[in-house]
């Protein structure tokens, strides 16, 4: 195994890894500071803030011998007997000359800054820079101009490391950003009438180091410190990008990619980014509500949730032949209790997943992230459960077949799509049914327009609000927990479910997580603890059938 | 440590005197500490007839008021410091896009519950502009919980009541312009960039 050396520990890494000094020191647990480098994107070693001193160490005798000068941490590769020296006097002061020159041209305006606080500037500057400053250094207003729809360039305090210009060169292939001027005058604008607004435009704002690129969504409307960090899945579409949802006093401020190799890398698409608005929208349901009369005016009556529990199941169970639509917006978890709470009511309730909402096509960029026309996070999960408890696995369409044959006598559909989803002919469908259970954020054409006997509406909480496991299009099951409280008086859909199943306690998610991996073998790989990355259900399965097959 | 610690200095109570035992010269040391009193000039005022003497304004730690700048408008650039270095957490801003040409960000709403304030002048020290100052106006009545949550009206109201009396502090300690160090200065940057 290759050995390097950085600052006087000897390391092994892999014989085929390719690393750079940066990525090399990172696992001695050096930390070299850099502003133009990113992984996800090719190096271009422009703001030297990486230097450092390397060597090589002479296999034969041991001997080290040093390069000269200082090398771009990120344009050096490392091989067996590499020597990286972080910490020297030449490299700090090379470190403590770059921030200088960088702050010379600096606005130094942090406090009306979106960035104080995560900006690299600011912590390389505290860390490496000197107390200090040569020049006389006034603060200043930066200059800002709109680069496109949702990003705003404050163009004084960029570094030019050009990582956003990379970005849309490289990622999303659109190459809207560029570098005008040159040397000192150099600045990033928009290519004239080609405005910054690709499907990944809201990345540059993440990979950018200090504050130079805003997100105008976030712009002004929290300052980061107070912000909380709840490793998440954006429920936005079939891809289930790894987040991280950014939220403070149960409101959510900003969703950010969460670095996942197997499925999103560093990205996430601006529609799942700014797909959090209708978690807060005023609209919302709020309350589980019960309607018992075909007027026109007939009123919701609120019931309370402990009396839900009951009052459901009786009247579904009073109405008989049920049939169900499990949404995929619901966590394997939750799809599982609901099967279970439904064959518990009627043990030959029809099954089918609920409403897969589609748009467009797949969209595949440059860097390799894919956008899925299934605007569901869920799918697979929810169709592996209903396999487990009716082989066929009906789609919406059979269910809504199925009410227009007359075979069923109640409903119950699950949705918590993040807005209009129904039609008023799929919701004919449901005309004539003797109760109707429907659980979704909003008020639609279902809950509204449809009238039965019974009607209840109850309310459903969006992807922050939920926890348990997503099954995204690669069949890779994520696990996450709730980042934000639902509002209040709202029980998510597991709670509800967890205790028309009779359980004591509170909703406990892994609990159940455990129960379904121990009972079917489509799930046996959650059994364990889930890494953060998730973990490919097909991966115990590709094992068991390679061993028990026959020779 | 034991008690038989060597380290341990052990010391007895002196044995009363004859004054102290006599109890009569005490007594009168007593008295005369009362009698000093009773001449000497008073510190207590009839208060709210009589206003107490504020020693330094400049220390004292009174109501909060919000600085305009040279055009009248709030000084406060909305950088949210003040309520980050707040202990009582009684600081609640809302930040948006100013209106101004020359200035990025302005505080929509600015309200602090004196109620809940400790009035530590942590904030004061916290502001990178010198927008929040405590006065020294000490009475500080209302009729409601409500009527003391002071919102950004009434705190720059403060200051018009108060520039007179105790002008802006930065200006009075750095002996000139108070803009001199603000962060939106100028509006246009001083380099030579085009």
């Amino acid at each position: 195994m290759p050995q390097v050396i950085v600052d006087g520990t000897e390391i092994e890494i892999g014989a085929h890894e390719r690393l750079n000094c940066i990525e090399a020191a990172r696992r001695a647990g050096k930390e070299i500071p850099h502003y133009c480098w990113h992984p996800g994107l090719s190096v271009v070693a422009s703001c030297r803030m990486c230097l450092v001193e390397t060597g090589q160490r002479d296999a034969a005798t041991g001997k080290i011998t040093m390069v000269p000068k200082l090398v771009p941490g990120c344009q050096t590769p490392v091989k067996d007997g590499t020597v990286i020296v972080t910490e020297s006097q030449l490299v700090k002061e090379s470190r403590a000359r770059v921030e200088e020159a960088l702050l010379i041209d600096h606005p130094i305006d942090c406090p009306i800054c979106d960035k104080a606080g995560e900006c690299l500037l600011q912590d390389y500057h505290f860390e490496h820079g000197q107390p200090q400053r040569r020049a006389d250094l006034q603060p200043f207003h930066s200059r800002r101009r709109d680069v496109g729809p949702t990003v705003t360039l404050f163009v004084d305090r960029c570094i030019m490391c050009t990582r956003c210009v990379r970005f849309t060169r490289e990622v999303s292939g659109t190459g809207e950003l560029m570098v005008t001027s040159r040397g000192a005058k150099e600045e990033i604008d928009s290519f004239p009438g080609f405005p910054l607004d690709n499907k990944l435009a809201g990345n540059v704002v993440d990979l950018c180091p200090v504050g130079a690129l805003g997100d105008r969504d976030f712009l002004y409307q929290q300052r980061v410190w107070f912000l909380k960090h709840e490793p998440n899945v954006c429920g936005g579409c079939a891809t289930g990008c790894s987040i991280v949802t950014e939220h403070n006093q149960d409101t959510v401020y900003r969703l950010k990619p969460r670095e996942n190799p197997h499925v999103n890398k560093w990205w996430m698409c601006d529609e799942g980014r700014y797909g959090w608005h209708h978690l807060h929208d005023p609209a919302r349901l709020l309350a589980a509500g019960r309607r018992d009369d075909r007027g026109p005016d007939a009123s919701w009556d609120t019931v309370d949730w402990p009396a839900v529990v009951t009052r459901l199941r009786a009247d579904l169970a009073a109405a008989g032949g049920l049939a169900v639509a499990v949404s995929p917006m619901l966590t394997v978890e939750e799809a599982w209790m609901l099967c279970a709470v439904a064959r518990s009511i009627d043990p030959a309730a029809f099954l089918a997943v609920g409403h897969v909402p589609r748009s467009g096509t797949d969209e595949t960029f440059p860097g390799g992230f894919t956008i899925r026309a299934e605007k569901c996070p869920n799918r697979n999960g929810v169709e592996a459960v209903l396999a487990l408890f009716d082989p066929a696995v009906p789609t919406w369409e059979d269910l809504l077949a199925h009410l227009r044959a007359g075979r069923a006598r109640s409903a119950w559909v699950t949705a918590a799509y993040p807005g209009a989803w129904i039609d008023a002919e799929a919701a004919g469908a449901f005309a004539g049914l003797d109760c109707l259970v429907v659980q979704d954020m909003f008020p639609s054409a279902l809950t509204e327009a449809t009238s039965a006997p019974v009607t209840w509406r109850l309310p459903a909480v969006g992807f922050a609000e939920r926890s348990g496991t997503w099954v995204n299009a690669g069949h890779r099951a994520q696990c996450f927990e709730q980042a934000i409280r639902p509002p209040a008086g709202v029980w998510p859909e597991g709670r509800l479910w967890w205790n028309m199943l009779g359980r004591s306690g509170l909703y406990d998610p892994p609990a159940v997580r455990h129960q379904i991996a121990g009972a079917a073998a489509s799930f046996a790989a959650l059994g364990g603890d889930v890494p953060a990355t998730g973990i490919d259900l097909r991966i115990l399965q590709l094992a068991t059938t390679e061993s028990s097959s026959p020779a | 440590m034991k008690p038989t610690d060597p380290a341990i200095v052990w010391l007895e109570e002196k044995p009363l005197g004859l004054g102290e035992r006599l109890y009569l010269p005490l007594f009168v040391q007593g008295l005369t500490t009362t009698a000093r009193h009773l001449v000497s000039p008073k510190v207590t005022v009839s208060f709210p007839e009589e206003r107490p003497r504020i020693g330094n304004p400049l220390l004292y730690r009174g109501v909060h008021r919000l600085n305009k700048d040279a055009q009248g408008r709030v000084q406060c650039v909305a950088c949210f410091l003040c309520a980050t270095a707040c202990p009582a957490h009684c600081i609640d801003i809302v930040a948006a896009e100013s209106p101004w040409p020359d200035r990025e960000k302005y505080p929509e709403s600015f309200q602090i519950d004196e109620l809940r304030c400790i009035f530590c002048g942590m904030c004061e020290e916290a502001c990178p502009v010198d927008a929040i100052e405590l006065t020294s106006l000490l009475d500080l009545t209302g009729r409601s919980r409500e009527e003391m949550i002071f919102d950004k009206e009434k705190l720059l109201s403060v200051y018009d009541m108060t520039k007179d009396a105790e002008p802006m502090k930065s200006a009075s300690l750095t002996g000139g312009s108070a803009h001199a160090h603000a962060i939106p200065a100028g509006g246009a940057r001083q380099g030579g960039l085009p």
